[in-house]
């Protein structure tokens, strides 16, 4: 039993009551009949104040200190206690998953709860997203706290607990994708110092008088500048603009030991819970669909529908200016497992014209349990909305777009065309949401000095807290920090030099 | 368990204090925490207390909805997040955050270095407690100690062996049941009353009289957290003065002549009749655009406060609202006449941002 608990959680309170475990065991067996592939869960039972803060602390509750977790734990326990939010479920990606139960919520709530629970881990265990996250990161986060706890002692609270409030501040510069790919190889000095040696063209062995025909000193000279070119991109720096910026910022920065170590602690719990943020609509959705299917076809029993209905519908609940990623996510799963059951994709489906022909289209594949099987395994959010948004779909699901209008000071619904809700859609999960930013040069004027780009895609930045941003990249780097950006239709440079900040109009 | 989050909680109140004690003049400028007074609670709202980020300004970026409407249509509110679970995409709010008024008090009290109030020395008047602090064998059944109790049968079936770990049934006895008892403890009390006196005469707009609400507002916090039990008093005056209630005392306007002498003479009765001065701390607080009727009117007010006023008092607070039609003279009579007395303070208020410098001019001294 030592083994599955959590660290630092008591576990005689808080393991299942006999009747829950029987349940347990109940819905775990419904799962895997539906062919459910799951890490083994551990629920434990916790008070809502224990769920508030293992909440507050991202489901990690031996993180290491920070204010924020303190202000999310406030916030958390105020709305509850005014009645406006109660976390249901909490489940970490991890291996075992551990998942908390509220100790005061109704049978019927935990029951659908531990469904909804089995299809998280599936989905954790399974997405191809997730694959390279630590699955020992209960462990692991527990390390980073020991480590940070003992900087505390070491340097001061205050010293350690406000790098890590700048660490923070930009630890959204990171590049998601690079999980998944490895780069080029960087040029090693070596190379580059060879490559600097040999910018001459190659000269081929001749006889004097055949020199000018073999070794063309036009060429020559055309293949100097390629190779002068080619060394002048390499001698860069960094080579080819970098995403992940904090990875440069740890390697190059002038950093400390302890600073660069608590970067890395940052850097890396960021990729950890970047993946959770790729696949929010999906996995919500996933696991919505699997508790209402194990829920209403087994777990229930007659005298529970109606508070489940109740709860389910709440959680499922659509208000006009939000989109709810669980209603999105289990009804295009749903869409999905329709679609491919009768067989309505493929191009002679698209080329129908016939709306009547198309709305009675069936060809009885039966092939939409394995379809969604495989979405869940190799989609993120913006590749499942991309692939399985259709027309039909958004009409049905009434989405929209809307924008925000200054006079009214109100947002309004903007349009319900199709095209515009896809592509306002899949821009708002670009990146989670967060501007692309990418470091282009880190010897800016060559002077060692940072010169941002914020790739522009319609949004402006949030100016005040890009500033305050830069000035905690610059307390990092220690020389100026420019961002290149676009302010009201305008391309412009923004600088911070250490004490004041600059804005020049780009051309 | 929980208590895992408390060193990290007690930070981000450490820091919210931070935050308030760094925008505290503007609060008292624009009086907005006055209006977020609840009972003993007041919610501060704290610009930016979030981690910057390079981000979208939220805005500007619009998005995608699902519900019915016409295009054109408005929808609700932005904030919050939807549906139930944990979300975790960062919302944007200003942050509220609840503060006593005791730590408001102290708040102000480091912001303005405000000494701490040594109360008038009434070590006879005590009040009188009941304090729960020990067991007896004896007592009404309503206090029983149930622990104690079942403690006290399980030590007895112990000792007569007739406790069987098998089947662990403890009956309390007759003489095993424990009752709580009390002691009586008499605590020193110091009381302390506030007598706020507001010029209401036609020259006194809405926005001298916000000024005095908020200055009153914050004198009355400090005091506060100062006495364990505060009273007050207001009175209004053009030519004649009267006693209301602190509605009244904030929302009037009069119009009329000023007769400040009748005010110090309705707040002397006030004094005679309720707070003997011997017993209470009395703080006279006193507001007006400076405004009186004429020169006898003010050498009466010279002579009330020195011979019926000031004896009785800890502190006499004179603040003179600048307003448009006062001459703003009566301040001028008060410093030539009590020229040494440190029990009469005197304030000009000229605006707003001048509230600050005068509660640190009232309350400076300690008294």
């Amino acid at each position: 039993m030592t083994k599955q608990r959590a660290p630092g959680l008591r576990h005689d309170a808080r393991s299942l009551p006999r009747e829950l475990q029987e349940i347990k065991q109940r819905i775990r067996g419904y799962a895997l009949e539906y062919g459910l592939d799951f890490f083994e869960v551990m629920f434990e039972m916790v008070d809502y104040d224990e769920m508030n803060m293992i909440a507050a602390y991202d489901g990690f509750p031996t993180r290491y200190p920070h204010w924020r977790f303190g202000m999310k734990y406030e916030e958390l326990q105020k709305s509850y206690s005014y009645g406006l939010a109660k976390i249901y479920e909490l489940v970490i990606n991890n291996n075992p998953c551990y998942a908390y139960l509220m100790r005061n919520n109704p049978l019927v709530d935990q029951k659908l709860v531990m469904a909804h629970v089995y299809a998280h881990s599936d989905f954790f265990k399974n997405n191809a997203w997730f694959a390279s996250t630590n699955r020992k990161m209960v462990d692991e986060v527990a390390n980073h706290g020991t480590r940070v706890r003992r900087y505390i002692d070491l340097y001061g609270q205050d010293e350690v607990e406000n790098f890590v409030d700048v660490c923070l501040s930009l630890e959204n510069l990171i590049d998601i994708h690079s999980p998944y790919f490895s780069p080029e190889r960087e040029q090693t000095e070596e190379q580059q110092e060879r490559a600097r040696l040999d910018v001459q063209g190659t000269k081929f062995k001749s006889k004097p008088y055949m020199e000018a025909f073999i070794n063309p000193p036009e060429a020559l000279e055309r293949e100097k500048k390629q190779r002068l070119a080619q060394l002048a991109k390499f001698e860069r720096f960094p080579q080819r603009p970098e995403r992940d910026i904090l990875a440069f910022l740890t390697k190059h920065a002038p950093l400390k030991r302890w600073q660069r170590d608590i970067l890395d602690i940052v850097r890396e719990e960021a990729y950890y819970f970047a993946p959770q943020r790729m696949t929010k609509i999906m996995n919500e959705g996933w696991a919505s669909y699997w508790h209402s299917k194990i829920m209403t076809s087994r777990a229930l029993d007659d005298s529970e529908i109606i508070e489940y209905a109740d709860h389910h519908s709440g959680t499922l609940g659509a208000r006009p200016g939000v989109l709810n990623p669980y209603k999105v996510g289990i009804e295009l799963f749903r869409d999905i497992e329709d679609r491919w059951n009768r067989g309505r994709f493929g191009p002679e489906y698209d080329d129908c014209d016939n709306y009547l022909r198309k709305k009675s289209w069936d060809r009885n594949l039966g092939i939409g349990r394995d379809k969604i099987f495989q979405v869940r395994k190799i989609y993120n959010d913006i590749t499942f909305i991309d692939e399985f948004f259709t027309e039909e779909f958004c009409a049905e699901q009434e989405l929209f777009t809307f924008r925000f209008e200054r006079q009214s000071g109100q947002y309004l619904i903007d349009s319900r065309q199709f095209r515009e809700v896809k592509s306002k859609l899949l821009d708002s999960l670009a990146n989670f949401g967060q501007p692309v930013i990418r470091l282009d040069d880190g010897n800016f004027k060559n002077r060692g000095e940072l010169h941002l780009v914020h790739e522009f895609s319609g949004a402006p930045l949030k100016l005040d807290y890009a500033r305050a941003a830069m000035e905690n990249l610059y307390k990092l780097w220690t020389r100026a920090v420019h961002v290149e950006t676009t302010v009201d239709g305008k391309k412009k440079l923004l600088s911070y030099n250490g004490s004041r900040h600059e804005e020049r109009l780009l051309t | 368990m929980v208590d895992r989050i408390f060193p990290d909680s007690s930070r981000f109140k450490r820091i919210v204090r931070g935050k308030i004690r760094e925008n505290l003049k503007r609060y008292i400028s624009r009086g907005e925490l006055i209006a977020r007074q609840g009972k003993s609670i007041v919610s501060v709202p704290l610009p930016q207390i979030e981690i910057p980020t390079f981000r979208y300004g939220k805005d500007e970026q619009g998005g995608v909805g699902q519900g019915p409407g016409e295009e054109g249509t408005a929808i609700g509110a932005q904030d919050g997040e939807g549906g139930a679970g944990a979300g975790n995409m960062p919302g944007e709010h200003i942050l509220e955050v609840d503060v006593t008024l005791e730590e408001l008090a102290e708040i102000l009290g480091e912001e303005l270095s405000l000494p701490a109030i040594t109360p008038k020395g009434n070590k006879d008047i005590f009040t009188v407690k009941d304090r729960y602090t020990g067991i007896h064998r004896a007592g009404p059944e309503s206090l029983r100690h149930f622990k104690r109790t079942y403690k006290q049968a399980l030590r007895r079936q112990l000792q007569l062996g007739t406790y069987n770990a098998g089947r662990p049934i403890i009956l309390p006895a007759r003489e095993d049941r424990r009752y709580r008892s009390w002691k009586t403890q008499k605590l020193p009390e110091s009381n302390a009353v506030i007598i706020y006196m507001m010029d209401v005469s036609g020259s006194m707009g809405n926005e001298q009289k916000e000024i005095v609400r908020i200055e009153s507002f914050w004198i009355d916090t400090w005091l506060r957290s100062q006495y364990r039990h505060i009273d007050t008093r207001y009175i209004i005056h053009d030519a004649a003065a009267r006693v209301v209630d602190s509605h009244t005392f904030f929302h009037v306007r009069e119009s009329g002549g000023t007769k400040i002498s009748s005010a110090y003479k309705l707040a002397r009765e006030v004094i005679d009749k309720e707070f003997p001065p011997d017993q209470w701390n009395i703080y006279l607080l006193h507001f007006s655009d400076g405004d009186n009727w004429g020169g006898d009117d003010t050498s009466m007010c010279m002579e009330l406060l020195r011979n019926e006023l000031l004896p009785c008092c800890n502190l006499f607070c004179y603040g003179q609202v600048k307003s448009a039609y006062g001459s703003g003279q009566f301040i001028k009579e008060l410093a030539s006449g009590f020229p040494e007395d440190p029990k009469v303070v005197l304030s000009e208020i000229n605006s707003r941002d001048e509230i600050l410098g005068s509660i640190k001019t009232f309350l400076g001294k300690g008294r």
